[in-house]
Formats: C-alpha cells, structure tokens, sequence
C-alpha cells in the first residue's frame, strides 16, 4: 500500500467520514469504497438513485484560437463538429497507438474545451496535453473541482426539485450550467452506471453543500450515497472500460471494442497511423464479456483457459448484483471471440466455467 | 470506531476466525469484525467432510464483492460438517455470522490448542489496536 500520509483527500472527505464510509486508497486519493454496503448501494442505483463523489476525477481545460485543432489532434473522437453545450466520449492515444486516457470531452466556448480524466492519469495527462497543444492554453482545474454523480431512475425528479425546468432540457450527452441547490454547478447528462443520471461539476468550496443538499432532499425517494465499490460494479454491468484494467497505453481502443469512438485514419490524429496498421495486422487478443456457469468469481489477473490451453486474461470481474451470477471482462484471441465460446477461468489451481456473452451484460434505456 | 459483537463463549484467532466448542466437535466461522471488513459475502470454497485441517493453514476461501480471503484452520483436526446452507447463501456470514453463518465444525486433534487461543477480551483488544493503527495511518 501506498504511504498513507501521501494520500490527497476530496472536499468531501469530513462528509465521507460522518456517514460512516469506508475510506480506501484509490489513485493516490483517500475514497470511500461502501457506505453500508456494495450490494445495497448498487441496487439503490438500478432501482432510485445513488449519490456518488467523484472529485477526485480531473478537469484540464484547452483554451484560445488553437485549442480545437489542438484537441482534434489530441483525441480519438471528433471534436470540431462538436456543439457548445455537447459531450463526447474518447481516447487520448500516444504514437503506438495505446491509450493513454480515456476521457470526456465538453464543448464550453466556441474556443474552450473541458477534458474529464480518470484520477489516476491527471498527471500523465497534463503533461502529455502540454506537450501536444500547440499553442492553445493548457489549465489544469482539477484541484479546484468538485464532481458528484447522482446516478439512477430517481436522479432527474430529485435535479429537477432542486433545480429549475431547464433541467429536463438537457439531452443525454449534454450539459448546461444552472442554479442547483443555491450554488453555481455544470450538469451533465452523463454517467459511468449504465443507469440514468447525471455528473455534477462544482466549485470545490460549494461541493460538500451540494452533497448534503441532495441527499437530504432525496432520502424520500430511496437516494443513498454511493462508493466506489457500487461504482465498479455498475459500471462492469454496462460493460464500460476502467483504464488500467480494460486499457493501457499498450491496447488499442480497436482491441477494447471502442471503435466507434475512433474517427478514420485520415483525420490524422495522434495514434491513428498506428491503430490502423494494428488492426490490419490482426489483433492478438480482443476484450469479451463473459459469465460464469459455475459459482465463484472471476477477478483481474486470473487467466482464461480455452480447452486445456491459456488463452488471455480477465482485465475486471464481479458478482452482478442484478444477474445474480459473476461476470467479466477480459482478453482473449479474436477467434475465441465469439458470443457462445465456452472458456476457463483458472481460480486457485481450479478451471471455472464461463461463456463469452454480448455486452453490455446489463441494459437499460438511457433518458433521450 | 464500528461497533462488533464478539461472545464471550467463543474462543478467536488472530486471523478472525471465531471457534465454538460443542461437546466432542468444534464450530468454525468468522467473526463479525471480519464479515464487516469483508463486506457483502458472495462465494465460499470450502473443505470436503473428512479433510484434515492443520491449525494455521488455510483450509478454505471467503469472497466478498470486492475482497477474497483466506480462511485459516484454528485447530488441527478432521472436517465433520460443513455449513451447506452458505453454498445458496453466503450472505448468512453477513447476517448471522455466530450462528446461521458458521462455516465448518471439526473433530479437534489436541484439545489444549483450544485453550491457546483469545478469548472475547483479548480479541477485542487485537482488533482496536489494528483499527487504532489504521486510524494513526490516516493523519
């Protein structure tokens, strides 16, 4: 384990430690994993809402006239033909081709973009931005930004009471800023569950007013606060990447299955040369969902056997609270790819059972 | 600090496992420190009846969403019974840890390395001075 006394801590940590969670290392930040429990909290989202702290994600900022060539260069995913008031979902890749983060993107200002990153990677990203922008005005915001994620069925009525109409306005995949609670926030339609919900940008001094607010506000309705435990279920449910497990500056966002998140070769991005001679060359190994016929669980690291011979590795897997039964994700040959393909889980010198399915494992329609 | 529930009538281990005595067996299971350290129990792999366990060893596997750990034998001895039940619903360790969720019951070899064990006063104090350590780790 990390030096404890290394650890940064969210604004709302104090909050954190009130409601009893339990706080574990996660990215260099002291996190609560459960509150009460994984199992509770991940059904309170499927079925109310859960409140999540995600302040320890990070925001970097690309400003000024080159700031969308900059970013169009940087990302994946296509950033000029993007609206103000629009999100997209995509990859920084460095040269090879692996990924180095994946990110949001949001369109602020005609000249302005806001990058979401995961905590781990802020650093790396900064500095990677940095280097690639051009002449465009690299800000780092993330010291400064709260982030909460209030995520389920129950998040657009509970927004709503606490907002104003323009709420209901905003298009999955959207944001806009408004009064939320009496403080100034930037809410997106937006989510890392697979249920409906929203993420909500803060001032980091308005974060821990926000949090109480609507928690309070939403007890009624079932709303409980969420860790980071219930966080990774949910999102292994959805079968959404956790970089680190899913992909690393090795993978390809082809080898993640995250093609359509990847604009064609010619758009000239960082990376693009690279992806597509990769996947001409055929990938070695493709990322599956899989469930498990026999009990027990699959978790990152152990191997995937198909007839007696290694055949890749499990980047996450979890008991699915809503299935009942564990399920995965992991790397195996292209031609054990296919939904249906029976494969091994090697747990402790013994081979489970488990079958390569569709993903995502779960589905629920997302507010248009 | 979280408050745990640990009999006096129980003998413990360092490991967080609990043991019973009743008559010529002994009952196994962990204690409610652990299945609250654990959290949400989902799998158990357990020991066959008649497998000989040795005091210290690991004799079995307890996983929770996040977390999986080593069951360790608190006495040697041979496997009589092993709580079935845990199989359809692990989430017993949760619920009930002293009585529904008991794992296993042995026949002990060497009945002094039951009195070698903690008592309830002594476990307690073991696991404050682990949380306690946890709680100078924070600042």
């Amino acid at each position: 384990m990390s030096k404890p006394s290394a650890l940064k801590r969210t604004p709302l940590y104090a909050t954190h430690c009130q409601l009893g969670g339990r706080l574990v290392e996660f990215a260099g930040f002291e996190m609560p994993v459960q509150y009460t429990s994984i199992l509770a909290e991940h059904t309170a989202v499927r079925e109310r809402a859960g409140l999540f702290d995600v302040s320890h994600m990070g925001q970097i900022h690309l400003s000024g006239s080159g700031a969308l060539a900059a970013a169009e260069h940087l990302l994946t995913c296509p950033v000029e033909s993007l609206r103000v008031g629009g999100i997209r979902y995509g990859l920084l890749c460095n040269e090879k081709g692996g990924v180095v983060d994946d990110v949001t993107v949001y369109r602020m200002r005609a000249d302005e973009l806001m990058l979401c990153v995961n905590a781990s990677n802020i650093a790396k990203d900064h500095a990677w931005i940095l280097e690639h922008a051009g002449n465009a005005a690299v800000e780092n915001r993330s010291p400064e930004t709260g982030l909460l994620a209030l995520q389920g069925p129950a998040a657009l009525q509970l927004m709503e009471k606490l907002s104003g109409p323009e709420l209901r306005a905003i298009k999955r995949f959207h944001f806009a800023q408004l009064e939320l609670a009496g403080v100034h926030a930037l809410v997106s339609n937006t989510g890392y569950t697979g249920s409906p919900g929203y993420e909500i940008y803060l001032a980091a001094r308005d974060t821990e007013a926000a949090f109480e607010r609507l928690l309070e506000a939403g007890s009624e309705a079932g709303v409980v606060p969420a860790g980071l435990g219930a966080r990774d279920t949910l999102r292994l449910e959805a079968a959404l990447p956790l970089y680190g497990h899913e992909l690393d500056d090795e993978t390809s966002p082809l080898q993640a299955g995250l093609e359509r998140f990847v604009k064609r070769q010619t758009a000239g991005f960082i990376g693009a040369e690279a992806i597509e001679t990769r996947a001409t060359r055929g990938h070695p190994h493709v990322l599956v969902g899989f469930e498990l016929e026999d009990k027990g669980v699959a978790r990152a690291g152990h191997s995937i056997s198909r007839g007696g011979e290694l055949a890749g590795r499990v980047t996450s897997g979890a008991p699915s609270p809503t299935l009942g039964r564990s399920i995965g994700l992991g790397y195996v040959p292209p031609e054990t790819a296919e939904p249906g393909t029976a494969l091994g889980i090697e747990v402790r010198q013994r081979t489970l059972a488990a079958r390569v399915v569709r993903t995502p494992f779960v589905t629920k329609k997302l507010r248009e | 600090m979280a408050d745990y529930e640990f009999p006096t009538d129980n003998y413990y281990t360092h490991e967080d496992e609990w043991l019973r005595v009743d008559s010529d067996r002994v009952v196994i299971g962990v204690t409610d420190y652990a299945q609250q350290l654990l959290g949400d129990v989902v799998f158990l792999e357990l020991p066959a009846v008649g497998d000989e366990l040795e005091r210290g060893e690991p004799f079995g596997v307890i996983e929770s969403v996040k977390a999986v750990s080593d069951l360790h034998a608190p006495v040697t001895g041979k496997v009589l019974e092993a709580n079935t039940a845990l199989a359809e619903s692990p989430e017993l360790v949760n619920e009930s840890c002293y009585e529904r969720g008991w794992i296993i019951a042995i026949a002990p070899a060497d009945e002094t390395e039951i009195e070698n064990l903690l008592d309830a006063a002594a476990y307690r104090i073991h696991v404050n001075g682990r949380e306690s350590n946890d709680t100078e780790a924070d600042e």
